[in-house]
């Protein structure tokens, strides 16, 4: 009786461990399975359209070429660099937008995290409100700013008019387009803030009753203590900010229309990409539009990354093995 | 340091003044948002502001309805939403365990080149992409907008995934596997469970980008209605009916673009943070 419990206790043992020790001899084939949808993601999403993407770069693609796009070497870059008007001006709209939006966003969020983090009562009242408007989808912001900026009807003019100010147009006079797509971006921060909220909840509180022991006062403990520790965030918030910002789209697309609207003082670089794609149906020469795109974000970024050891602090955090 | 309760108030009141102003500023294009979608067609077109819709218009909610396929808009984009939330939950949690916890030939290798791709602009792949999916006859259809998800085709999800991992100890993981559990079954019973935080987290992100997406939508099925999104249709009431008069459905449009998202926010905050900075993934 024992006997025979005791051997199928064996036996399902034997068959555990049997299994156990064939997962542990396959254990690198399992993690090759593991990660293999992903890498078969990144080889058909990512890495052949990068490489084919560089390949058509160098060829006249356009819609209606057959077989293979005839092979015109450097000359669509020739062509963006001296011919391409569009080029400049778009490039020029990209960076007025982002030297505004970027630091600002920064600031603002930066600025109110700050607030918030004092702990005074009804915080994540503040907070929620804050919030809100960064969980609005886009398109939905978007739209309502389309609404919100309206020149007659909209709610920013109503206002002006009413505290006697002069309405602005702001989607239609080529001054405003970018202030308002500024706006509409700066209306976005909260995702920043809670970034940065999250960061300074971080910091240990013993370091703050350190500096007052010290009698270091609310200046001291901003600027030798919150922002040195800080910078971490701030650094992945000005990279973050920095790659999307180049890459804006959506808005400018909703509000103003494909033509970047009056004297195209809103034709943002992806918007130019994406006329020549999809509307010019030239498939070569906006290839190479964004590896032009492409190439301006990695320096950048490389710059960034190459010159941030010397002012973002990371502490004596030990990074453990990868 | 005993503050002088004089200098202490007037901190107070400058501190909840520009809070005040700042949430009143951020608030008000939704609270106009609201009061707009609530008015009626005449009442739009005044050139007075009026905050509190008179009289109030309840109706623009069911007649928005009649007047676009939103029962139709909002199935299409649930089916892109569940590709995504499955790709976030099965093959980004797998690639994420792997990298965080087996240990395989070659790891480090993969997982740079996961960290790459996150620094890959979408701009780059967008045109051969386009290229592709045309070529296999999938342009027009919901191919493109699903099958990246459906493989989990995002290296910010699994990094999380693995950081998250990374941070729960070795003896867990250990005592299981000589308890008899296999690789799967630890994953499974093990750190599923106690990922809530950062699963919540990555559901969140995974529902909200499906939600909000825009030019890929536009871009392969702009051209079949049938398969509109939210966010499309959307876009497209703006030149509904003359450019102004739509005003009230289009905030309308809006309202029901935001609400789900409001919810779906609310329920998973306290999880967002943890999950999305735990074991100082922000640090990389």
């Amino acid at each position: 009786m024992h006997a025979s419990i005791d051997a199928k206790r064996d036996n399902e043992t034997a068959w555990k461990v049997r299994l156990q020790e064939w997962w542990f001899r396959n254990r690198a084939l399992i993690g090759y399975a593991f990660i293999f949808p992903w890498f078969a993601g990144f080889i058909i999403f990512d890495a052949m359209p990068f490489i084919y993407n560089l390949y058509l770069s160098f060829t006249d693609y356009q819609i209606g070429t057959v077989g293979t796009p005839p092979w015109i070497g450097i000359e669509n870059y020739t062509e963006i660099f001296t011919d391409d008007k569009l080029f400049g001006k778009s490039m020029f709209n990209t960076l007025y937008y982002l030297g505004y939006s970027v630091p600002l966003r920064l600031i603002f969020a930066f600025s109110i995290a700050l607030i918030l983090n004092l702990r005074v009562r009804g915080m994540e009242l503040y907070r929620t409100l804050f919030y809100v408007p960064s969980v609005v989808p886009l398109v939905a912001a978007t739209v309502i700013f389309a609404g919100f900026l309206n020149t007659r009807y909209g709610f920013l003019n109503q206002f002006l008019v009413l505290i006697g100010a002069a309405p602005v147009r702001w989607l239609s006079s080529p001054d405003a387009i970018k202030p308002s797509l500024i706006l509409l971006s700066l209306w976005g921060f909260g995702a920043q803030m809670i970034i940065f909220l999250a960061g300074l909840q971080g910091i240990p509180e013993d370091l703050y009753e350190a500096a007052a022991i010290d009698g270091g006062t609310g200046w001291h403990r901003l600027f030798y203590i919150t922002l040195p520790l800080m910078t971490p965030t701030i650094f992945f918030n000005l990279l973050i900010g920095l790659i999307d910002g180049f890459q804006v789209f959506e808005q400018v697309f909703i509000l103003i229309g494909t033509h970047g609207g009056p004297l195209q003082a809103g034709l943002v670089y992806m918007l130019h990409v994406y006329n020549k794609a999809f509307r010019d149906f030239e498939f070569g020469y906006a290839a190479a539009l964004s590896v032009v795109l492409f190439l301006i974000i990695f320096v950048l970024t490389v710059m960034l990354v190459y010159t941030s050891n010397r002012w973002v602090f990371y502490g004596d955090a030990q990074d453990d093995e990868t | 340091m005993i503050e002088d309760p004089r200098t202490k108030l007037v901190r107070h009141i400058i501190i909840y003044a520009i809070l005040t102003v700042g949430a009143i500023v951020m608030m008000v294009p939704l609270l106009w948002t609201v009061s707009t979608s609530l008015k009626t067609r005449d009442k739009i077109t005044i050139r007075r502001l009026e905050l509190i819709p008179d009289p109030v218009a309840w109706e623009n909610y069911p007649y928005l309805f009649e007047a676009r396929p939103i029962i139709l808009y909002a199935r299409n984009t649930m089916i892109i939403v569940v590709a995504a939330l499955f790709g976030a939950w099965v093959p980004c949690t797998l690639a994420g365990y792997a990298f965080a916890r087996i240990p395989f030939p070659g790891r480090n290798f993969f997982f740079g080149i996961l960290l790459a791709t996150m620094m890959l602009p979408y701009v780059v792949r967008l045109i051969p992409l386009f290229l592709f999916f045309d070529e296999i006859g999938w342009n027009r259809t919901f191919g493109p907008l699903i099958l990246p998800r459906l493989l989990g085709h995002n290296a910010f999800y699994i990094f999380l995934y693995r950081q998250f991992f990374r941070g729960i100890p070795d003896d867990i993981h250990d005592s299981a596997r000589i308890d008899g559990c296999s690789e799967f079954g630890v994953w499974w019973r093990i750190f599923m469970p106690m990922s809530r935080p950062v699963l919540a987290a990555v559901s969140i992100f995974a529902f909200s980008f499906a939600w909000n997406d825009f030019l890929s939508p536009l871009i392969y099925v702009g051209s079949n209605k049938d398969l509109w999104t939210l966010a499309l249709g959307l876009n497209a009431l703006q030149g509904f009916e003359g450019d102004d008069n739509s005003l009230n459905l289009i905030m309308v449009f809006s309202m029901l673009m935001i609400i789900p998202m409001l919810v779906v926010f609310y329920f998973g905050q306290k999880h967002l943070i943890s999950g999305v900075t735990a074991q100082g993934s922000l640090k990389g």
